[in-house]
């Protein structure tokens, strides 16, 4: 894959640049000097340290779209042992933006969904960019129902701009399938965990994204609306992105403080993008964790504690007389 | 002329302007002129366009719940300010400003009443509020509406017509609204209580994807805007105009999504008549 750089990330094209040539010249036996490698490595580490110390939450938000970032199909190839992928809604159609199926992880039998982005034009026409039909919303809830029979846990992995807002998605009760995703969730008999590992796009990311433990990819973000889309209503500007992305508070740490999600996933240094297979291992101990935890819950009161968790958010005053 | 000219430029209008703007209403659609309480009489229906307004949450209650039946719970219940959003507003003014100008403290009333005599929990979104948008209160009022319906196996109406959805300044804590009110009509569905979700002008977004749209029966006003994403998201997405009626109720209903469409001067009696079926 093409490897491709955000604006802040730059300063990092050259060096690698210069390293790559370097190892070209090592294998073709044109360089001899290994030491210049192995200083640039340095170098290297050095600046991306620098830039990620001192991240935006607009620079957060560009991350979590990074076109090199690791998508759902990469994950469950890398990080379980075994995969079947399943098809169909068994309604209408086979939703392209959604994948689901069973596998084994670690030893443990599970039942996995997702939100897939393509890689590039003709891959993101096939897979919506990653927005899900109502298809691919019934498709999710039936491998859940699946894990709810066979008592396996779900693992959902979330990462969509938000649900399609086309024509055929409103027909066909986008609001509807996503209302009823949330509630099947929320009484799901069986354990649930949800990885979010890149955008965390609104109803749409919540649509596959109750559970018992949400994970959050330290440079993943989940929002009720793209800074995009808040800045044009609120600020009647894209010029105020950043601003927007700010005053949102979507990225891992601030929802963590918020106590909306469980668990923040560290990232390889300069991002997931930069390192696949450390990205898959951080990914995978995480969920490891997380499921081990709570599979010495006995259902029943899991799904109390769910409901418990869900429950208790917001932040609202009584008021002066107490009524009732 | 010139004296018969002076004679018109003493006329002072002013007054009887002021007088016309209360005694009257320009229906927003046909332009029409209506006699205002006649309008509300008819419950904000225009008689040339059968437009129909949009309804406070008392106004509903009035019309909904027998008379002096309605008490109130929670009602003073108000947003807090988890991201301590600033941005172009910050959310604390906006929130003192919509109390001011709707007199209300958020965008749902929440009560215990009887609906043609049988005890019935209420909750009602009222679009006037931050466009009906769902935040803190609204979730956690919902909430507490069902789960009283729950504890003394009530039947549970709400009335749902919140433009925006999500309020986005509130954020995720927004968004989390969504999965805890569902959560809520989970807990209705296994205790087998009914729930009805009576959908009006507009239910949009975030509010239609939870609990508008889980009710056991749903109803809705005639030509009320009802769906996920708003028009103009969709019509920038696909680039090109959405055909007329899209959205609509009667769209929906042809989709399959909607129970009943009822006239709002009939929406009582059909909640009743649904009740009475079940609950006599």
């Amino acid at each position: 894959m093409e490897r491709k750089y955000l604006d802040f990330e730059k300063p990092l094209e050259e060096i690698d640049k210069k390293i790559s040539t370097l190892e070209v010249g090592k294998k073709n036996g044109t360089v001899e000097n290994v030491e210049d490698v192995v200083l640039l490595k340095q170098q290297l580490a050095e600046k991306t340290k620098e830039i990620f110390s001192n991240l935006s939450d607009w620079q957060i938000v560009q991350l979590s779209r990074h076109p090199n970032r690791p998508h759902t199909l990469d994950y469950i190839e890398n990080i379980f042992e075994e995969f079947i992928e399943l098809h169909g809604d068994r309604c209408s159609a086979d939703d392209t933006a959604v994948v689901i199926g069973i596998g084994k992880f670690r030893g443990i039998p599970v039942a996995i969904a997702g939100q897939q982005k393509g890689r590039d034009t003709k891959e993101n026409l096939y897979r919506k960019f990653g927005m899900a039909h109502p298809a691919g919303y019934r498709k999710a809830r039936r491998i859940m129902k699946l894990a709810e029979k066979l008592h396996i846990p779900v693992i959902t992995f979330i990462d969509t701009p938000g649900a399609n807002p086309d024509i055929k998605a409103e027909e066909e009760g986008q609001a509807l399938v996503i209302a009823e995703n949330l509630m099947e969730m929320a009484m799901l008999n069986t354990p649930i965990i949800c990885v979010i590992t890149g955008e965390g796009g609104s109803g749409g990311a919540l649509g596959i994204g109750v559970g018992d433990r949400i994970l959050m990819q330290e440079y993943s973000i989940y929002s009720v609306i793209s800074p995009e889309g808040c800045a044009s209503i609120l600020w009647k500007s894209q010029s105020a992105v950043e601003e927007a992305a700010k005053e949102l508070k979507l990225t891992a740490r601030a929802l963590l403080d918020l106590g909306i999600i469980d668990t923040i996933i560290p990232e390889p240094l300069g991002g997931a993008h930069r390192d696949w297979s450390k990205a898959f291992e951080l990914t995978a101990s995480a969920i490891y964790e997380n499921i081990r935890d709570i599979k010495t819950i006995n259902v029943e009161q899991l799904v109390e504690l769910r409901y418990q968790k869900y429950r208790k958010i917001g932040f609202w005053n009584e008021g002066e007389e107490k009524n009732e | 002329m010139i004296f018969k000219k002076k004679r018109y430029v003493r006329i002072e209008p002013k007054e009887k302007v002021e007088i016309k703007k209360d005694l009257w209403f320009k229906c927003e659609k046909c332009g029409k002129l209506l006699y205002k309480k006649k309008w509300e009489d008819n419950f904000k229906v225009c008689p040339y366009c059968n437009d129909y307004g949009r309804m406070t949450a008392y106004e509903r209650i009035n019309m909904l719940a027998d008379t002096g039946s309605f008490k109130e719970l929670w009602a003073n219940m108000t947003s807090g300010d988890p991201l301590n959003f600033t941005g172009v507003k910050a959310y604390k003014e906006k929130l003192k400003e919509e109390m001011h100008k709707t007199g209300l403290k958020e965008a749902i009333v929440t009560g215990e009443c009887k609906i043609g005599g049988i005890s019935s929990v209420m909750a009602i979104i009222d679009a006037n509020f931050i466009m009906g948008s769902m935040g803190s209160v609204v979730g956690e009022k919902f909430t507490r509406a069902a789960e009283y319906a729950l504890e003394r196996k009530y039947p549970f109406v709400c009335i749902s017509g919140g433009g925006g959805g999500a309020r986005m300044y509130e954020g995720v804590i927004s968004l989390m609204q969504m999965a805890k009110t569902s959560a809520v009509v989970g807990k209705l569905k296994k205790a087998g209580l009914l729930y009805i979700s009576v959908l009006t002008d507009p239910t949009m977004g975030g509010i239609a994807a939870s609990f508008a749209f889980l009710g056991d029966i749903i109803i809705a006003e005639p030509g009320a805007l009802i769906g996920f994403a708003g028009p103009r998201v969709i019509e920038q997405t696909i680039r090109q105009k959405l055909p007329s009626g899209f959205q609509r109720t009667e769209f929906l209903f042809e989709h399959g999504m909607i129970d009943i469409i009822s006239k709002r001067a009939e929406l009582k009696e059909n909640i009743i008549k649904i009740l009475k079926i079940l609950y006599t």
